[in-house]
């Protein structure tokens, strides 16, 4: 498996499939029992690699006798080197995340969605190349989840690699370039959304039709029947739809429901993780 | 670099967590109440006509098991500020979030261990030289060597210290603490069983009783603190009248730990330290 630079790379799977434990081994917190795999270039666990890595854990929790700047300044202490953040970063790093106004107060007194937001800035600190993201939105609600989208968007326009990993399909769907999706510590599949999801389909509910008819709808694309009097024909671009309907229409049929798009990534997910399991 | 900010955090956490204001209340309290004891106890005798000679040495001898309750304090606070030193950390997450720093384990370890020595030290020393000056200036009687006995009051505390905070890279908190006063204890009995061996010529239990206390320096440490603390007259009385078997009790010294014990006080620190970073360098989280 592979992580291209500059990329949005989705790491999905059920519980206990090894993403957290990918994790810790990406960030030497976990030492690999065979194997190897380097980060930036570096075999992973490198000490001075870590320099150019913002991680935010899944489990996440700061001093909670420290105020949110101070936190961020002990980890620009720890990030050390000439470059490392400073002040006016740090500054900068509470607002991005909706901190600014409680930047003097003590982290044991946040909610846990603020804390994941801390953590957010924590992980962004020092504009680092590779950022890890495990569960980012886990304890935020809608509003929060959209800022993070917009977090992520901004980190990948300024060319930095986000690695994250969650079980929330959507958020993946509509942020991630590529996605891998792992089972029991084995990758199932991985590539962009639409090498894992094919191309657009076109899904129509369909009653009186008769067999020639439908058989003739083979010109648009490949047709598959499912349950329900729904049909499925692929590789239909969204401006031939109409035409499709218009056909079904010509030949007798009766249209109760047209989904135009992709198959869905939470359908695809089951598959795989199902035929994994069976 | 990495070493002193982590002190610098250690102490920090130990002065919001309000850890420090507790140690300088207890301290001003249990240093009052003793003094104030001491003072009417000598009021007292030198009313029923006590001599001075008399005076001083009962004055030593209160002084002596006051300094054993406060070293008893100290190992309890040395092994409680060390066992969640680590564990804490690693059991709330806060750990993980900083070991992915380009740091090294053995950074965090160090300045954990130095934040808490400072702390601990500063405690002894303080509190230590403080009943020493308050209860010379009620009774007008000063210990022989008052900064070898608190020295050795505070090297006994950062060795429980040390051993609080290298079982807590592999055990919890409250296991590791537990350890250590148990441990603290057994060497306390070893010193014991170690004088009452060596009367009754009863070579294997003087061979295991010394063997434990250097396991664990603290007892031979503690000594040095009564070392301290006695008047040398006690010592000349109790050498001549009971002999060997005096060293039995664990309120009295006939001599200071030896300097190759001291020696290898320091050494055991640092081996314990050595082995706190190899267990939590090879620990995955």
């Amino acid at each position: 498996m592979r992580v291209g630079a500059g990329e949005v790379f989705g790491f999905l799977g059920p519980n206990g499939a090894g993403k957290t434990t990918v994790v810790k081994l990406l960030l030497g917190l976990t030492r690999p029992t065979g194997g190897r795999a380097t980060v930036l270039g570096a075999p992973i666990g490198d000490r001075l690699t870590r320099r150019s890595i913002g991680y935010l854990p899944e489990l996440f929790r700061y001093q909670p006798w420290l105020n949110a700047r101070e936190v961020l300044e002990l980890h620009a202490s720890l990030i050390g080197g000439s470059a490392g953040p400073s002040p006016s970063d740090i500054g900068r790093g509470l607002e991005e995340v909706g901190l600014a106004d409680r930047a003097n107060d003590r982290v044991g007194t946040f909610s846990k969605g603020m804390q994941q937001r801390l953590g957010l800035a924590v992980a962004l600190l020092g504009g680092p190349r590779l950022i890890v993201l495990d569960e980012p939105t886990s304890a935020l609600d809608p509003a929060g989840r959209a800022d993070v989208r917009g977090i992520i968007a901004g980190v990948r326009d300024r060319g930095a690699t986000v690695f994250l990993n969650s079980h929330l399909l959507s958020e993946v769907e509509r942020v991630c370039d590529r996605i891998a999706i792992v089972d029991r510590g084995r990758v199932l599949a991985s590539g962009s959304l639409d090498d894992l999801l094919g191309g657009e389909v076109l899904r129509l509910r369909v009653t009186g039709l008769a067999p020639d008819a439908r058989s003739e709808l083979a010109q648009f694309g490949p047709v598959t029947a499912g349950g329900d009097d729904w049909l499925s024909i692929g590789g239909v671009p969204p401006d031939r739809h109409p035409d499709v309907v218009a056909f079904v229409v010509r030949r007798g049929g009766r249209v109760h429901a047209v989904d135009g798009g992709r198959r869905g990534l939470e359908d695809r997910y089951l598959e795989l993780i199902r035929g994994n399991q069976s | 670099m990495t070493i002193v900010t982590i002190a610098r955090l250690t102490i920090a956490e130990a002065v919001r967590r309000r850890i420090v204001l507790v140690l300088i209340v207890l301290t001003l309290v249990s240093v009052s109440l003793t003094t104030l004891g001491v003072e009417r106890l000598v009021s007292l005798a030198r009313a029923s006509g006590t001599n001075d000679l008399q005076v001083q040495v009962g004055v030593s001898q209160i002084l002596i098991l006051v300094a054993f309750m406060f070293s008893f304090v100290l190992a309890m606070t040395a092994a409680f500020l060390g066992a969640p030193a680590i564990a804490a950390d690693l059991e709330s997450g806060v750990a993980a979030a900083m070991l992915a720093r380009p740091i090294r384990r053995a950074e965090l370890v160090l300045g954990r261990w130095l934040g808490l020595v400072l702390v601990v030290v500063a405690y002894a020393v303080a509190s230590g030289l403080l009943e020493i000056a308050g209860v010379d200036a009620v009774s007008g009687s000063a210990p022989p060597y008052p900064f070898l006995a608190v020295g050795f009051l505070a090297a006994q505390a950062v060795v429980l210290l040390t051993l609080a905070l290298a079982l807590s890279t592999r055990l919890p908190a409250i296991a590791s603490g537990a350890i250590c006063v148990v441990l603290f204890g057994l060497a306390w009995m070893a010193g014991v069983f170690a004088g009452i061996g060596a009367f009754f010529g009863a070579g294997p239990l003087v061979g295991a009783a010394e063997a434990t206390r250097w396991l664990l320096p603290t007892d031979v440490l503690w000594r040095g603190t009564v070392y301290g603390l006695e008047p040398s007259l006690i010592g000349a009385i109790a050498g001549q009248r009971v002999g060997p078997a005096a060293n039995a009790n664990p309120f009295y010294a006939s001599a200071p730990p030896p300097t190759a014990f001291v020696v290898w006080s320091a050494v055991w620190i640092a081996l314990v330290l050595g082995l706190a970073i190899w267990s939590f360098s090879r620990r995955d989280l």
